[in-house]
């Protein structure tokens, strides 16, 4: 039975959730509006949802300058795809064997895995350490490597997802035919965890695509290994550089108009936004079961 | 389970050990991963003890001992980075509770279920934006020439424009609005699914006892949140010396004139190393913020222990 009550708070709830769905949604139309706006009117009056005078420069100035932020691009989806891919096998391969339940060392093992979750060294320690000694700077592992590839998290949700949903018999029969524990899990666990695998492999995703940490920590300003997040990172800093050192100003071209700017991080978000319908369903059942952390 | 299927056991030791090659296998690369990422740091922490000297190598200058941290401790800069850090994240804790639980139960009064699923959509939608993305959106809100709010907004309303992006009194709200903004769909999902577990008949009790809608928020919703609460209040409490690098960084674009109210221990630490090439200094501060953050992670764990034992980390 529906009272005039309830009827009250189902009202007030469509008034709040109503006002944070559009504060969550304006943005995005005011950036998308901005990039479509005439240079001399977004200067003139501000960016506005309703310009005075439209224009597409903007785009035709992305597909002239192409080599910079398709490269980009490519970076961007290269790193993503390589770095899901071994991240989530790597995290699987782990938690399978830490799902063994005589493993010997199993519990040692755990333990210094746990362990990261409770200590670092810190930015500036890993920094020495990729600069130092592995010399990764400016190269692409520089945005695929560091703190990125694998977590603590991922390799204890796999393991506990292994521990309890597969069953014994399956793993024994494989193993009774002879198959190797490389195949058995290869044909038979990876298969069966594709709830899972699909789960960590769209959060690992996601923190490709939107990473830029990597990027001030391990590519120089003028490297070519930008990627979509580290461009849009460095035309910022470069705006900066230009208004702190306002007296050696140079008129020109050398940094983007401001509706351009606004272009190029439309390119940076579109992906998330189509492809958004699709994942979202994943996210919230990740959510749902715990295998996804704030 | 029948065990008359499995494996034979123990014939020896060593039959036993070459059955889990495999698995060694396995687990190495992730495990030396692992290594790399997380436990070559710690050898490299000593830094923040030593004197650094090129010409012997990063590695190798003088054991200073704590003569770094004194060094560190009598600057302006450590006082400002430990409170910016710690009473943001206070205020994020109580602001994002008190709004993620008003709005999920809200969430939950709206019977229509196509309704709520566009409303949960577009609100999970900055959740999944990087904070340069949101950088730049807050730009076109608040740059002092081309931005909405000193060109539409304050307009209309005949106030002066603000120059946001030299002005610090305004960036705590600024931040804190920031923040809400791009989390307000992830707790809206995190606490329905709390919601979701209170079981039906509860409310029809207390429907068949004349309560209202106010009572039955109060006296079940909420109490049957309280564990859930108290929980996540604990667990931010362990990350109390760690902020959003993003959010302090990206949203104030790195402005000279805001650092007093956006320079957490993160952005310090990157500053000083990336912006004035200070690596002692930024490893002090590293080795500072891991040194209180495990005390205070070990605290928090002890705490949940004490109030749910099943939710603790170990």
């Amino acid at each position: 039975m529906i009272t005039k009550s309830d009827k009250r708070w189902a009202f007030s709830g469509h008034v709040v959730l109503g006002f944070i769905a559009v504060c969550s949604v304006a943005p995005f139309i005011l950036l998308i509006i901005a990039s479509f706006t005439d240079e001399a009117a977004s200067l003139r009056n501000g960016y506005s949802f309703t310009p005075e005078k439209w224009s597409k420069a903007a785009y035709e100035y992305i597909l002239l300058q192409w080599d910079t932020i398709g490269r980009a691009y490519m970076i961007t989806i290269f790193i993503t795809v390589v770095g899901t891919f071994s991240g989530v096998m790597m995290a699987g391969m782990l938690g399978y064997s830490l799902a063994q339940k005589d493993l010997p060392g199993r519990n040692i093992i755990t333990f210094l895995i746990m362990f990261t979750m409770l200590f670092n060294g810190g930015l500036t320690a890993t920094y020495i350490v990729y600069t130092q000694v592995f010399h990764i700077k400016n190269t692409i592992f520089g945005l695929l490597v560091p703190n990125l590839l694998l977590n603590a998290f991922s390799i204890v949700l796999f393991r506990n997802y292994f521990e309890f949903t597969m069953e014994k018999a399956l793993l024994e029969a494989a193993r009774i035919d002879g198959a190797s524990e490389m195949r058995t899990f290869w044909s038979i666990v990876l298969p069966l965890s594709l709830p899972m695998i699909a789960t960590v492999g769209l959060m690992s995703a996601l923190m490709y695509w939107n990473d830029w940490i990597n990027g001030i920590y391990y590519l120089s300003p003028n490297s070519k290994m930008q990627s979509i997040q580290t461009l849009l990172n460095r035309i910022n800093e470069d705006i900066r550089f230009l208004q702190q050192n306002s007296t050696v100003f140079v008129p020109g071209d050398a940094i983007p108009s401001t509706t351009v700017r606004m272009a190029i991080a439309v390119v940076g978000i579109l992906p998330i936004l189509l492809l958004y319908p699709f994942f979202q369903k994943w996210f919230v059942r990740g959510v749902a079961t715990g295998a996804v952390k704030g | 389970m029948d065990t008359a299927v499995t494996v034979p056991k123990k014939k020896n030791g060593k039959y036993n050990l070459r059955r889990f090659i495999p698995f060694y296998l396995m687990a190495l690369p992730g495990l030396a991963y692992i290594f790399i990422n997380n436990y070559m740091p710690l050898y490299g922490m000593q830094i923040a003890f030593r004197k650094l000297d090129y010409s012997a190598g990063v590695f190798n200058g003088p054991w200073v001992w704590f003569d770094n941290f004194k060094f560190l401790f009598q600057t302006q800069e450590a006082w400002v980075m430990t409170r910016n850090t710690v009473l943001y994240n206070l205020l994020f804790i109580i602001v994002g509770t008190v709004v993620g639980m008003t709005v999920a139960v809200l969430f939950n009064e709206i019977r229509t279920r196509l309704a709520q699923r566009i409303y949960q959509s577009l609100a999970l939608i900055p959740y999944f934006m990087s904070m340069v993305i949101v950088s730049y959106l807050c730009f076109a809100f608040l740059s002092s020439d081309t931005g909405f709010i000193n060109n539409t907004v304050l307009k209309t309303l005949g106030i002066e424009p603000v120059s946001w992006y030299t002005t610090a009194k305004h960036w705590p709200i600024i931040l804190l609005i920031v923040s809400q903004w791009k989390g307000i769909g992830f707790s809206i999902l995190m606490y329905t699914a709390r919601l979701l577990t209170i079981s039906d008949e509860y409310y029809e009790a207390a429907t068949l006892d004349g309560a209202s809608k106010w009572q039955k928020v109060w006296h079940i919703m909420l109490p049957m949140l309280k564990p859930a609460i108290i929980l996540m209040v604990i667990l931010s409490l362990g990350c109390m010396f760690y902020s959003d690098f993003g959010l302090f960084y990206q949203i104030p674009m790195n402005s000279g004139a805001l650092y007093q109210v956006t320079t957490t221990i993160d952005v310090y630490a990157f500053r000083a190393l990336m912006g004035l090439g200070d690596i002692t200094m930024s490893s002090a501060v590293g080795v500072y913020q891991s040194a209180v953050g495990f005390i205070l992670i070990i605290i928090s764990n002890l705490i949940i222990r004490k109030v749910s034992k099943e939710n603790a980390l170990f």
